[in-house]
């Protein structure tokens, strides 16, 4: 049994994880870690929680802070499917840091075209008023 | 069960001869080796999966950096409400589908085919959601890219300078079918344009109202007849304005139960000549995702016809498991596209 298997089996202790036939015949190399269903479950109603709030957050005008509100509930949701029903909360570190590097790949390239799009917007808006003109 | 307890066995390993399971790949030497494998290449791919839309979303930040407005104005057109139902029905089918992989690896063959077809259902009921709100737009000519509504050059160029009520005959140059549109009377047209038979949609969430074509404009231009249509059609059949940028301000507003919606009306005039692009964003990440959505489709279809052929079980469960992750990952963009198209405030 791994370090994170049985880690897991200390958080959710009562829910014992399922043992495999091969467990069972003593092929201890060859386990499987079956995330129990009640746990999937109420993943699952946390995010259907999550979605209505960030439905409901539309309807109150909190400024610019709406889309803060708003993304933080999906970083949220996505990172309790990341972690749950994606199974990297258990899985190879490996898994993990594949998808973190593509995660920082994508806010470097967010970030940058963010930044130069910020750097020009007086150039440009200068540009659509001497049209104007 | 014996080739199961075979295959974890290791002692019979460097044996040349022995019969390897038949998902053994010759180059790997243990099944676990060749799950974790299949594993890490399946979140290497996922990785650039998550960089092409990254593409997308930073031309979203950019644009809507550049043109807060139009995003706030144009998203009125997005129902939110089937926004929300394919949220619910995509984490409802992300939950079955992890379900169906825990029956995968307990070997529970009946539970894995009934989760997988239900994972199929959601899917095909996001399609035909999303086949819905498509139509729909179709329908109100916000097409993606040049062929827009709110693209002057699609419209043959529209200055109206005044609004019409529901009803109003269209001038003469108004392109025949939106006229048919409006009135279900046949205005024919000089420039071509035949008289459209009356439309079916005619009087339902069409209430069409004409721009009327100044007399410098050109029908010959417009690629289609137009019918601008409220983003709160259905509500009410209440007077429309068309946008314009030189229009009386206000009165869509008329029909918006909620404060503070922008107008056309309200939007700068350099923002009002963009507000196609919103829809061409719209289309393109909706679309790509929707085309993750089908081929999900069809790979836990393929995974379902071989869960009922009873192949998988507590030794080899690879292919529902990275199914399954491609799965989740369609659920995750879609997490993200929701309040970023239809939640904007």
């Amino acid at each position: 049994m791994s370090r994170a298997q049985a880690k897991y089996r200390e958080l959710v202790a009562g829910a014992p994880v399922e043992t495999t036939v091969a467990e069972e015949h003593g092929h201890g190399e060859h386990e499987v870690h079956a995330v129990p269903v009640w746990l999937l479950a109420a993943v699952l109603a946390v995010l259907l929680v999550l979605t209505v709030i960030t439905v409901l957050v539309t309807l109150v005008d909190l400024g610019p802070l709406n889309i803060v509100v708003a993304l933080g509930i999906a970083v949220i949701k996505s990172a309790l499917v990341v972690l749950y029903f994606m199974h990297l909360r258990w899985d190879s570190p490996f898994n993990s840091i594949v998808l973190l590097c593509a995660l920082l790949f994508v806010a470097i390239f967010l970030a940058f075209a963010m930044i130069d799009t910020a750097e020009y917007r007086p150039l440009v808006d200068e540009a659509v008023k001497t049209i104007a003109k | 069960m014996s080739t199961l307890s075979h295959t974890a066995d290791h002692a019979h390993h460097g044996d040349q001869n022995h019969d390897h399971p038949p998902f053994l790949a010759h180059h790997f030497d243990t099944p676990e080796q060749q799950y974790a494998s299949s594993k890490l290449g399946m979140w290497v791919f996922l990785g650039t999966e998550l960089l092409m839309f990254g593409g997308l979303f930073c031309a979203y930040a950019v644009y809507r950096h550049n043109h807060p407005e139009v995003f706030e104005y144009a998203h009125t057109y997005l129902n939110k409400w089937w926004g929300a139902i394919n949220t619910v029905i995509l984490l409802v089918s992300s939950f079955t589908m992890a379900w169906a992989v825990r029956c995968s690896q307990l070997g529970h063959r009946t539970g894995l085919c009934v989760l997988l077809a239900l994972t199929l259902l959601g899917g095909a009921g996001f399609m035909g959601i999303k086949a819905i709100e498509y139509s729909d737009k179709w329908k109100h000519h916000l097409f993606p890219g040049r062929a827009n509504l709110f693209n002057r050059e699609y419209t043959g160029d529209h200055k109206p300078d005044e609004h019409h009520a529901h009803g109003d005959h269209p001038s003469p140059a108004a392109p025949a079918a939106a006229a048919a549109h409006a009135t279900g009377d046949n205005h024919a047209t000089g420039d071509g344009h035949a008289a459209a038979p009356a439309d079916p949609h005619a009087g339902s969430a069409s209430h069409a109202v004409l721009p009327p074509a100044s007399a410098s404009a050109a029908p010959a231009r417009a690629l289609n007849p137009v019918v601008f249509v409220d983003p709160h059609a259905g509500a009410s059949d209440a007077a429309k304005i068309v946008p314009t940028s030189n229009g009386p301000a206000g009165l869509a507003q008329g029909t918006s139960p909620k404060r503070g919606h922008l107008t056309f009306a309200d939007l700068a005039t350099r923002d009002q000549v963009r507000v196609n692009t919103f829809f061409s964003i719209y289309f393109i990440m909706t679309g790509l995702h929707g085309l993750h959505v089908l081929v999900g489709m069809g790979l836990i279809a393929w995974v379902l016809i071989k869960s009922a052929a009873g192949i998988f079980g507590p030794t080899y469960y690879t292919p529902v498991d990275l199914v399954g992750l491609y799965w989740h990952l369609v659920d995750l963009i879609w997490i993200f596209l929701f309040p970023l198209l239809y939640l904007i405030h």
